[in-house]
């Protein structure tokens, strides 16, 4: 015989509502991507390495910084070459905000770096430096984590001189 | 162009959900018409936002145009990050330019409230490269900052004059009723708000917002049966650029019909101190509208500034001054209403909000009204208004300038 008083046990824990009226909640969607560097993965191997590495077009002679696997001119394959260690500041900017996941970071220096003889530039954190000493211009090198998180973060940039 | 309608653009709207931004957007527009413009005559719409993050709902397009009674019409979303709504006005002038259709709808919208503002800086950033460039820091500020910086080092520019243009914006906006920023602001202030990231202070960069916004297209013979001063599409024009402002090139300048080549034989370009994509986009569209010189044939500009130093390097490609130029040329006053060469007469996204799929759309309503000289109907005031326009351009812009579009109406 059915029990005459059938219900649902009462929920107690959520979700809290953020406001009655309009009605809204707190909605929470998370991903765990299987986070793919492809063809580039190259380049992240190199920085367990200590090595900065670029990609190099040798029918167009051009060199690009930050790696690309085809020429963006000609659209041929290009070839990995090693970057010097040590470059330039092409500009600057410290952050003192920023999107959720850095905002610990905060104020962190963000740098773009050119190098001898490259074509195109590196974006990446300046670190230890302070604002009165930067300047476009100033030489700077590469660092590397030991500890590897297997990102661009592997590589920063002190000041050289 | 036949219409336009804007909602009041706001940080949040809890009371009111996308469809419905969109649904006011709409009706507005087809209230300017008197009647004469009904859902039935229209043949299709493009509809645009965004992010599906801040949206959180996939295909939202769909919802929208189902809501406004559009279906089964034809639909598509456009999507291009920040030029969203420029290409979404794009999308629908081929439309009819095309003769797919004799009537398109153009609307889009941003509902940026769902999150805090880190989370959406962090939704905006994804928009740049998520191996490369986002793991850094994840801030779109801090590109436009590196831009500015060489913009600074390369041509002797300041933040005092950056400074200007956000006075002269959130001026103008003080007599815009559909601005979300209507307070002045005086050079101090903006010297003495939060820094940001060197050299952006707070009042240097636009804030996250909601908003819809709906541009009416149609052919020439449906607009002069609907409409009483329907305005032409001149030209349009677009142009794209890296993804990562670290891959842009080092060479010779494009130049407009009205530079010579020796005004910029020492300047490496664009480097990171300026928009390619919009150089190319000004380069189609006055070829398209048959503009020899953008200095005396467009009086009015609603130009992308989400910084302020944005608006500068943009006078620049589009060539109302000289590469290098923008920061005395903004100092001197010549892009104030009432200067000679008008810029944000509306008090552009620093003032007005940046509703992403909707503020290039926002930018043509603008543009539609300065060339139908009806600023003072919908504004409830002249004061933006610009004198004698034969002419109103909008520029929709993308990432750190990957996408740009320009937009040329012209009064008939």
């Amino acid at each position: 015989m059915a029990n005459k008083t059938t219900k649902l046990p009462e929920k107690t824990d959520g979700p809290w509502i953020t406001s009655f009226d309009p009605l809204a909640q707190k909605w929470t969607y998370s991903v765990d991507y299987n986070a793919n560097y492809h063809e580039d993965s190259p380049f992240f191997h190199a920085l367990g390495k200590g090595k900065l590495v670029g990609s190099a077009c040798k029918k167009c002679n051009y060199k690009y910084a930050t790696p690309r696997s085809y020429c963006m001119y000609c659209g041929k394959k290009t070839e990995w070459f090693d970057l010097p260690l040590e470059g330039a500041i092409h500009s600057w900017t410290i952050c003192y905000f920023s999107g959720e996941p850095y905002l610990k970071d905060c104020p962190f220096m963000l740098g773009l770096i050119e190098f001898k003889g490259v074509d195109t530039l590196f974006m990446t954190r300046l670190v230890g430096v302070d604002q009165k000493d930067i300047k476009i211009g100033s030489k700077v090198k590469a660092m590397f984590h030991r500890k590897k998180t297997w990102s661009v973060n592997d590589v920063y940039f002190v000041k050289s001189d | 162009m036949i219409s336009g309608g804007i909602t009041k653009f706001a940080k949040s709207h809890p009371d009111k959900s996308f469809r419905v931004m969109c649904k006011e957007a709409f009706d507005t527009a087809l209230a300017d018409l008197g009647g004469k413009l009904t859902v039935d005559k229209i043949d299709g719409s493009v509809i645009s936002y965004f992010s599906d993050h801040f949206t959180r709902q996939l295909k939202a397009g769909a919802m929208v145009q189902d809501f406004l009674g559009l279906c089964p019409k034809p639909n598509v979303r456009s999507e291009g990050g920040g030029a969203t709504g420029g290409l979404c006005f794009q999308t629908a002038w081929q439309a009819v330019a095309s003769g797919r259709m004799d009537v398109c709808a153009a609307i889009g919208f941003e509902t940026m409230g769902t999150v805090e503002t880190w989370k959406g800086n962090d939704f905006i950033a994804l928009a740049s490269d998520t191996n490369f460039d986002y793991p850094l820091g994840g801030f779109y500020s801090g590109y436009y900052a590196m831009m500015a910086v060489r913009h600074m080092h390369e041509f002797g520019t300041t933040h005092e004059q950056m400074a200007q243009v956000a006075v002269k914006n959130y001026g103008n906006a003080v007599h815009n009723p559909f601005a979300q920023h209507r307070k002045a602001v005086t050079l101090k202030d903006v010297d003495n708000s939060e820094m940001i990231a060197y050299p952006f202070r707070r009042l240097d960069i636009c804030v996250m917002s909601e908003g819809a916004a709906c541009c009416i297209l149609a052919s020439e013979e449906m607009a002069e049966k609907l409409c009483s001063n329907p305005i032409r599409v001149a030209g349009v024009g677009s142009g794209s650029d890296t993804m990562r402002m670290a891959d842009r090139p080092h060479g010779k300048v494009p130049l407009l019909p009205h530079e010579k080549a020796s005004d910029y034989k020492d300047l490496d370009y664009p480097g990171i101190h300026s928009f390619r994509a919009g150089r190319a986009a000004a380069i189609e569209a006055y070829k398209n509208a048959g503009i020899t010189d953008p200095r005396q044939e467009i009086q009015a500009w609603e130009l992308h500034d989400a910084y302020t130093c944005s608006e500068l390097q943009q006078y620049e490609d589009v060539g109302i001054c000289k590469y290098g130029e923008s920061g005395p040329f903004a100092a001197a006053g010549h892009t104030a209403i009432k200067g000679k060469n008008p810029v944000n007469p509306s008090g552009g996204l620093l003032a007005c909000g940046h509703p992403v799929g909707a503020t290039g759309l926002m930018q043509m309503v603008f543009c539609f009204w300065q060339c139908q000289n009806t600023i003072a109907k919908h504004f409830g005031n002249p004061h933006c208004q610009v004198k004698k326009v034969k002419r109103a351009a909008g520029y929709s812009h993308a990432g750190t300038g990957t996408y740009i579009t320009i937009s040329i109406l012209e009064k008939p």
